[in-house]
């Protein structure tokens, strides 16, 4: 029986349609999602079932870490010319007799993620540039009675951008304490109302088994 | 495949013959080459594009549980709303994800004859079903309200559903008034948990107060461990 000759030459796959494919999931996840922004602390966040989602624009998070540090974000407003965030830092500046040269503020403009640094070490913070020695200066920011740097800073917010809603981010192992430290400095500071941002609970509820 | 290919175009050889004869009588066509372009290189740039964008981006947005505390009273000599004790049921978050509840109100005056607390947990057939059965009434309501939703009985917009299981909740008088307490070695994780089984059990009336000096002691009769000094205040 004659021997099958094999082809010497070597299959060619049209690779235009992996192609297609790929830049039809590029452009979906691009349109789709939003650049997750690195946080100084990791929190893993406790689950619910409830289903809002977070407020595009007029926030303030608190991160509560599961070492008891607490970290401060806000968003430039509904508008980026708005610039909420050297606003703050200005107003920030005044109540601690720091003056923020136009630089700086534009650096703490641009700081995508939450802030931990003592008010007075925050200069240094914005003029560094290496990133490893920043976040070594995150240290959390000072809640203390005597040093009660949070209260001023939730103040010079709720100053500038009067529409801003509180969410707290805490870890599922952050301690009681801590958090009631923050509610209480927030409650001094009228604040009530909390947005508690939590993941989805993926587990069913049986509401008829429940009833029985 | 091959294989069955070629020995089918050995049987057709003679018809090929006719039909390359046919052709060969034709004008001799110069084999067109369509220019072939290498795409490997993009398939290879856009893996590593896709698992940039997996990587770095969020797909879903974070989920919120709205709360709303009591406002501080900073005027020492108004009164606190007063709230029937029959409907009063007291929460209190324990350390270690433990959780206790007690109904009622309790006096500094009992110290000495704390009630015992009731240990549970956040499993659905521990604070849950103690919650539903208080709340029986009201989450029947809801539950029945939701069911007419759902099967199509009652066409209504989201929202103004979500209003009338909100005006269901403002409606009800019989259900209990939870009052959630931490004691100091909670975790935030428990918290969160409790208020989700509020909102699991259609809770109208809840929220989270100040723990009393004499319910950490009751607190940690009921965990066994040492109590914290003498209070401050009695």
């Amino acid at each position: 029986m004659p021997k099958i000759k094999l082809p010497t030459k070597s299959p060619h796959i049209d690779m235009t349609p992996m192609v297609d494919l790929f830049a039809v999931v590029l452009t979906f996840l691009m349109l789709t999602t939003t650049m997750r922004q690195p946080e100084p602390a990791l929190v893993d966040t406790p689950t619910s079932i409830s289903e809002k989602t977070t407020p595009d624009a007029n926030w303030m998070t608190l991160l509560l870490s599961k070492d008891d540090k607490v970290f401060l974000n806000f968003d430039n407003g509904p508008d980026t010319l708005l610039a909420f965030r050297p606003k703050i830092l200005v107003e920030m500046g005044k109540r601690y007799n720091i003056e923020f040269t136009d630089a700086e503020q534009t650096e703490f403009k641009k700081y995508p993620s939450s802030i931990g640094v003592p008010i007075l070490k925050m200069k240094e913070f914005l003029d560094t540039k290496d990133n490893m020695v920043r976040t070594a200066m995150q240290t959390g920011i000072p809640i203390d009675s005597t040093d009660n740097q949070l209260a001023d800073w939730i103040y010079c917010t709720r100053t500038v951008n009067p529409n801003v809603q509180a969410q707290i981010k805490g870890d599922a192992k952050t301690g009681f304490e801590v958090v009631k430290r923050v509610l209480d400095i927030m409650a001094d500071k009228n604040v009530f109302k909390f947005n508690l941002i939590t993941t989805l609970e993926a587990v069913k509820i049986n509401l008829a088994e429940i009833q029985k | 495949m091959r294989q069955l290919k070629l020995t089918s175009q050995k049987y057709k050889s003679d018809m090929a013959e006719i039909i390359q004869e046919e052709k060969a009588g034709g004008k001799k066509k110069a084999k067109k080459h369509a220019p072939h372009i290498d795409m490997t290189p993009m398939v290879d740039l856009m893996c590593l594009l896709i698992t940039f964008f997996m990587l770095t981006t969020a797909f879903s947005k974070a989920k919120i549980m709205e709360i709303n505390l009591p406002e501080k009273l900073k005027d020492k000599t108004v009164e606190p709303p007063k709230i029937s004790a029959s409907r009063t049921l007291n929460i209190v978050l324990g350390p270690e994800g433990k959780l206790y509840y007690y109904p009622g109100t309790v006096k500094p005056e009992d110290y000495n004859s704390l009630p015992p607390l009731t240990e549970t947990d956040f499993s659905p057939t521990g604070i849950r079903t103690i919650l539903l059965e208080r709340n029986r009434a009201l989450f029947k309501k809801i539950d029945d309200f939701k069911n007419q939703v759902v099967t199509g009985k009652l066409v209504m917009s989201p929202d103004s559903a979500q209003k009338s299981i909100s005006k269901l909740k403002t409606d009800d008088d019989t259900g209990p008034i939870v009052l959630i307490k931490a004691y100091k070695k909670a975790t935030y994780g428990n918290f969160v948990d409790i208020l989700d089984e509020m909102n699991i059990c259609g809770i109208a009336r809840y929220t989270f107060v100040e723990i009393a000096w004499y319910e950490e002691k009751m607190v940690e009769t009921a965990a066994g461990i040492a109590p914290t000094p003498t209070p401050a205040k009695k």
